[in-house]
């Protein structure tokens, strides 16, 4: 049994339809691409699994349970948690704050403080920053305290929304680094990208998007080599 | 020295006029912030408070410190109502819609209470029995006293439970994003009724502590103070709880300067055309929030 299933979803924005019946899997231990252009719906997508939007119809389900109709702020003590689009770290809070707010469902405080030393640990620069104000930090640092908040939940899932959006090749690849390790280390990830070439060069599989319907699924590598990938996403 | 004598007097006068402001500028700020509307009903919920009060103590004989407290009680649970069944359904509305409703709950409040109570004024003594003080040659009454020290207290307080408390951190999340508090696990339809909970005993309090001073009973005494509170909360920052202090406080004392040196009829005048000079010179007020987000 896959641990994320979504079957056949229709969202509709007022008369105007989104996703067209999208179906996926997401297996445990997977890194998952949901890879496609802008308005191809992957965003709308990732809204509709944690429930900040609600679809017209198909379902949500996670770990054998169904999670369609599941309320946004129950999703994440289930265990997935939701790196959105454009970071949307709280800006007037400090770093910190943020982080905590990260683990706002948990209760153990021991637990909290060693995720907080693991999350520290990866993200050396947020330790470092950890009573500045988040909306001061640069781009790469708010991406990184985006996913830092997310891990602070100990998610088995993590839902990453262009992780890689408006950074520069370093970062990007210094962020890439950081997912493939947030994977090796047991979480489960799904990441849309708009970037197919880096997304497709750490992703098991993956799911090609176009205007609210898949069109293309297979492993990575294979899509990698794909001509009519190729010439759509990786520029070549 | 009898000038400065005149001047600290009033300066002490503003200061209580100033934190009722603040302490009902508090609900109009807390409200913004969270739920981005402005409730134009809030002014109101002083003369539920009020009301209530003098149902408790007048008519059924309650103890005045049960009074205060089941006051307090009844407007948080009054607030918390009038979120669910006036503005809760219109979560997703345009603003205007709430503004309007808003406004139409606090004609429905007035007139509730001109059908309960009648438009005769009723008088009604204040429940603060402390005896003044004299400094030096200023002689400081017990309500001021009173007032000055309780805002003290509820400020520190509310500063203390919005920063370091979960449910103060949640309330700072779902001001600045929903969504992303959503993602958190935060409950923002509890955190906007706990809010609007808050900041209706805060206008009970202010409530009680105005109508202690002006003794008298009509079911429009809201609006007035509501309305300079608003003034307040706008010259503070709307948004910031610090501004909110600071801007009634300030209110407060602006008008009770212009009344004693430039014109008793002018004061009101004077408080109002803050309004104006704020827009004009700084539109997101003393403590407005700094727009430091990069991208």
């Amino acid at each position: 049994m896959a641990m994320l299933e979504v079957n056949d979803l229709k969202v509709y924005y007022g008369v105007i339809q989104a996703i067209k019946g999208v179906s996926f899997q997401v297996n445990e231990g997977e890194v998952i691409a949901l890879i496609g252009a802008n308005g191809a719906g992957k965003t709308t997508i990732l809204h509709t699994i944690t429930g900040l939007l609600s679809p017209h119809s198909g379902s949500v389900v996670f770990e054998g349970t169904d999670i369609t109709k599941v309320p946004a702020h129950k999703i994440v003590s289930l265990g997935m948690a939701h790196v959105p689009e454009g970071r949307r770290v709280f800006a007037q809070l400090s770093v910190l704050q943020n982080l905590m707010l990260g683990a706002f469902t948990r209760t153990d405080k021991n637990e909290i403080q060693e995720s907080l030393e693991e999350v520290y640990k990866r993200f050396p620069r947020l330790a470092e920053r950890k009573n500045q104000i988040a909306g001061t930090l640069s781009g790469g640092e708010q991406q990184m305290l985006a996913m830092g908040r997310a891990l602070m939940s100990k998610p088995r899932i993590i839902l990453m929304d262009e992780p890689s959006m408006g950074l520069s090749p370093i970062l990007v690849n210094e962020i890439f680094d950081i997912i493939q390790s947030v994977s090796a280390g047991g979480t489960t990830v799904l990441l849309v990208e708009q970037n197919a070439k880096k997304a497709l060069s750490i992703a098991d599989r993956a799911y090609v998007l176009e205007t609210g319907k898949i069109v293309l699924e297979g492993e990575a590598s294979v899509l990698m080599n794909d001509d009519s990938i190729k010439k759509a996403y990786l520029g070549e | 020295m009898a000038l400065l004598n005149g001047i600290l007097a009033q300066l002490l006068n503003g200061l209580r006029i100033g934190s009722i402001y603040a302490l009902i500028a508090l609900g109009y700020t807390m409200v913004y912030g969270i739920a981005k509307m402005i409730n134009f009903a809030h002014g109101d919920i002083i003369m539920v408070g009020a009301y209530a009060l003098y149902v408790f103590v007048s008519l059924l004989h309650v103890h005045p410190a049960l009074a205060v407290v089941l006051t307090i009680g009844f407007c948080a649970v009054m607030g918390i109502t009038i979120e669910k069944i006036a503005y809760k359904p219109l979560r997703n509305a345009q603003r205007l819609a709430v503004l309007i409703t808003a406004i139409g709950v606090s004609y429905l409040l007035q007139n509730l209470a001109l059908l309960i109570f009648k438009a005769t004024p009723i008088p009604f003594g204040s429940i603060i029995r402390v005896p003044s003080i004299t400094v030096g040659e200023i002689t400081i009454s017990g309500l001021t006293m009173v007032t000055l020290a309780v805002t003290a207290v509820v400020m520190v307080g509310l500063t203390l439970f919005v920063n370091h408390t979960k449910m103060g951190h949640s309330m700072l999340a779902v001001s600045e994003d929903q969504g992303a508090a959503k993602l958190m696990g935060i409950n923002v339809d509890r955190t906007i009724t706990i809010t609007f909970a808050i900041g209706s005993a805060l206008a009970a309090v202010a409530g009680i502590l105005y109508i202690s001073q002006y003794e008298s009973l009509l079911p429009t005494l809201g609006a007035l103070p509501g309305i300079k509170a608003f003034v307040a909360a706008v010259l503070g920052g709307i948004g910031s709880i610090p501004g909110a202090m600071i801007g009634g406080l300030v209110l407060g004392i602006i008008e009770s300067m212009s009344k004693a040196y430039i014109s008793t009829q002018l004061a009101d005048a004077i408080v109002f055309s803050m309004l104006v000079v704020v827009l004009l010179l700084k539109p997101s007020g003393i403590l407005g929030k700094l727009s430091i987000e990069k991208v």
